[in-house]
């Protein structure tokens, strides 16, 4: 069949074309030049791949690498089983419901910044609330956010605490679009709760389960702005994470370098998420 | 910038009619710290009564890291206004002076020439005027529990330790540290650079010159181990790793710890929020390991600049001229009280000094006692310092290993900067 011409003529596209190429299109290959670069915002000096040589070498950037790595995972797997378990719950029709799901989501809506200093305060070694509570009950609680092997956990709890919301609201869409039908005819088939959980619910709420784990990986991985709030990647480099090691080379007017960092970064989200997204979707299944 | 188009008229129509009656508005970007922001408040007020047809707009920026981003970005797309406030030394340089600030050669009479040399870009010309006193870095010590354990003033870093072990005995903080705002977890390094000047006297030029590394030169090597040191004698208060600057000025204003190694611009807070323990609290050089080579640290004072995308140049000249005068030192010692020597000729501090104060000047006042911090001497400052310095004070990598890495984060710094033998 011969297609029919568009009564709309192509220029008609030239606006959007306009915005898309000179915020997006531009910048993203001005990076790719000036990551080449040493460049102090005055001036430009082309230096082929010495930036991308010296961020490897950047003692503190393979920990960055490695807790990039460990922060995205732990806050997007916990953010995934949490929020499906309390999605089950806060659609079970418990006491409650509706204002219990805004209580959940409510810390979606606050902002990190405000997060952040809140958490410092709830955190403080001596002073803090959750180390007061713990020293009634006989614990002598650790200093959370200054002690290195801690510190990166205490951030990603945060960021569970702060980010569990949208994953349960995500669910919570899931478990509503679950035709009741299944679950009838499972309970006829004499399947305990327990069963249907694993038989039914966990499969058929498998694209809201695609949406969150992709959402809170990315997430993960170009997290800034709570990391910043808390421990600005301290004590030392110890919760420093690829997005804060780039930043604190911007403050130190490192353009050119840290602009190599941003590549990287991107490379490296495209690297783990592409394949994910592939591998999700070609196992589409139907029950 | 809404005053921006409005403004330009006015001065193009100031320019036509020989500044007549032409009403101006300076812009002026300072950090945020309460000193600096009195003492602009002070000088501009007495500058606007005097030439009414000037009036100011003060915008506070960040300190630290931030403030330094804030900067280059604003000088870089012309947006930095008319006055701008910021660090001299090293963190100068590295605004490429040259391309982004006025040269101010011509108003700088009054100013005394260790200054000069801290605010001169590479080319030769003087861009800067001091703003507010010159610093020394050091160890304030509580007075109250010096006299209850009878101790006396140390001259060398193992008479400083022997007092923090009778300090903890006692069952006091010893040392009262604040990683929780990164930069003053650098003291013990920058403070020991007359130690180490005093060791090694081409430090600065060799170090500059890409020949002398922080973790081959023991001397240098020193400041690092200071804070491997104290930590490792469990010194330190608990909070340590969280506390911030303001929890360290009151812990030795108040007595909950001993010692605090930090600048003495804190007095300025000291001033503010613990009045009454103003007395209480006194000043001592970072000890080295001779006693009879005892002598401070000094940080220059920051200087006041104008952005070469200014369109008010020469009524920002004038005002700038009004703060190096001595005129303008008496107002800023009005404002803030002596805190330390301003570097304006014939600037007299009052006699009543505090007692912090009083045990900085006899530095001042004798000769090769004091030694500008390195930032002064050389234009490298490796960013990374206060991250490593942290990780040192917290026992996370021992002192030899932040030292060579320290030399590496130099390193970096010097090739940015472009400079040879890098």
């Amino acid at each position: 069949m011969k297609q029919r011409p568009s009564p709309y003529p192509y220029w008609f596209v030239l606006p959007a074309a306009v915005v898309f190429v000179t915020l997006f299109l531009v910048p993203t290959v001005a990076s790719f030049w000036f990551s080449m670069t040493r460049w102090d915002l005055f001036t430009a000096e082309f230096i082929g791949w010495d930036n991308y040589r010296q961020f490897f070498k950047e003692p503190f950037l393979v920990q960055g690498l490695v807790n990039t790595l460990i922060y995205a995972f732990v806050t997007s797997a916990t953010k995934s089983v949490l929020g499906l378990l309390l999605a089950v719950l806060l659609t079970s029709g418990i006491l409650w419901q509706g204002f219990l799901r805004s209580v959940v989501f409510f810390p979606v809506l606050v902002s990190t910044i405000g997060v952040g200093i809140t958490f410092q305060a709830l955190m403080h070694p001596t002073k803090g609330v959750i180390n007061l509570a713990l020293s009634w009950v006989g614990i002598d609680g650790p200093s959370w956010l200054s002690d290195p092997g801690l510190a990166l956990y205490s951030v990603a709890f945060i960021d569970l605490w702060k980010g569990v919301g949208l994953a349960t609201l995500i669910y919570i869409a899931g478990l509503a679009a679950i035709s009741p039908d299944y679950y009838e005819a499972a309970r006829i088939d004499g399947a305990t709760r327990i069963q249907q959980f694993w038989r039914v619910t966990l499969p058929l709420v498998r694209p809201a389960t695609v949406t969150v784990i992709t959402l809170s990986l990315i997430g993960g991985l170009r997290s800034f702005d709570i990391i910043w709030a808390t421990t600005r990647g301290g004590p030392g480099f110890s919760s420093d994470v690829l997005a804060s090691v780039i930043y604190k080379q911007y403050q130190a007017g490192f353009y050119g370098l840290a602009t190599a960092g941003n590549v990287i970064l991107f490379l490296l989200i495209a690297i783990i998420i592409l394949p994910l997204t592939w591998w999700f979707s070609s196992r589409e299944v139907d029950l | 910038m809404r005053h921006y188009p409005s403004a330009a008229l006015l001065a193009a129509f100031a320019l036509s009619a020989g500044f007549a009656h032409a009403e101006t508005v300076l812009s002026v970007t300072t950090d945020g710290n309460a000193e600096t922001v009195a003492a602009m408040e002070a000088l501009t007020a007495a500058y606007t009564a005097a030439h009414p047809d000037i009036t100011f707009e003060i915008e506070n920026r960040p300190g630290g890291a931030d403030g330094d981003n804030l900067v280059k970005t604003r000088l870089a797309t012309g947006e930095a206004g008319d006055i701008l406030q910021y660090n001299s030394g090293s963190l100068f340089q590295a605004l490429k002076p040259v391309d982004t600030l006025v040269d101010l050669s011509d108003i700088q009479g009054s100013v005394i020439d260790s200054f000069k040399s801290v605010v001169t870009a590479p080319d030769g010309t003087i861009r800067g005027v001091p703003f507010g006193p010159a610093m020394g870095g050091g160890i304030y010590y509580n007075k109250k529990i010096y006299a209850e354990l009878g101790l006396s003033v140390p001259k060398t870093w193992a008479e400083f330790m022997a007092n923090n072990e009778r300090i903890k005995a006692a069952g006091k903080v010893a040392v009262a540290q604040t990683y929780g705002d990164t930069w003053s977890s650098q003291l013990f390094v920058l403070a020991d650079f007359y130690n180490v000047q005093a060791a090694v006297p081409t430090f600065a030029a060799d170090y500059t010159a890409n020949k002398a590394k922080y973790a081959t030169t023991p001397a240098a090597m020193a400041g690092f181990q200071h804070l491997e040191d104290v930590y490792k004698a469990g010194y330190l208060n608990e909070d340590f790793g969280v506390a911030k600057f303001d929890d360290g000025v009151r812990m030795v204003a108040t007595g909950e710890a001993a010692h605090y190694p930090m600048l003495t611009f804190a007095l300025g807070n000291i001033k503010q929020n613990f009045p009454e323990n103003l007395e209480d609290v006194g000043f001592f050089a970072q000890p080295g390991d001779d006693p009879a080579r005892n002598g401070l640290t000094v940080w220059m004072p920051a200087g006041l600049y104008i952005p070469a995308a200014s369109t008010h140049v020469a009524e920002a000249k004038d005002f700038l001229a009004f703060v190096a005068s001595v005129e303008g030192c008496n107002i800023m010692i009005g404002a803030n009280g002596a805190t330390g020597p301003y570097l304006i000729k014939g600037c007299e501090l009052p006699k009543d000094v505090p007692g912090a104060v009083a045990d900085m000047m006899p530095y001042f006042q004798a000769d090769g006692m004091t030694a500008p911090a390195l930032e002064f001497l050389s234009p490298i400052k490796g960013p990374a310092l206060e991250q490593i310095t942290v990780e040192v004070g917290s026992g996370i990598r021992p002192a030899a290993e932040a030292a060579a890495l320290y030399d590496q984060d130099v390193e970096k710094q010097a090739k940015q900067l472009g400079l040879p033998n890098w």
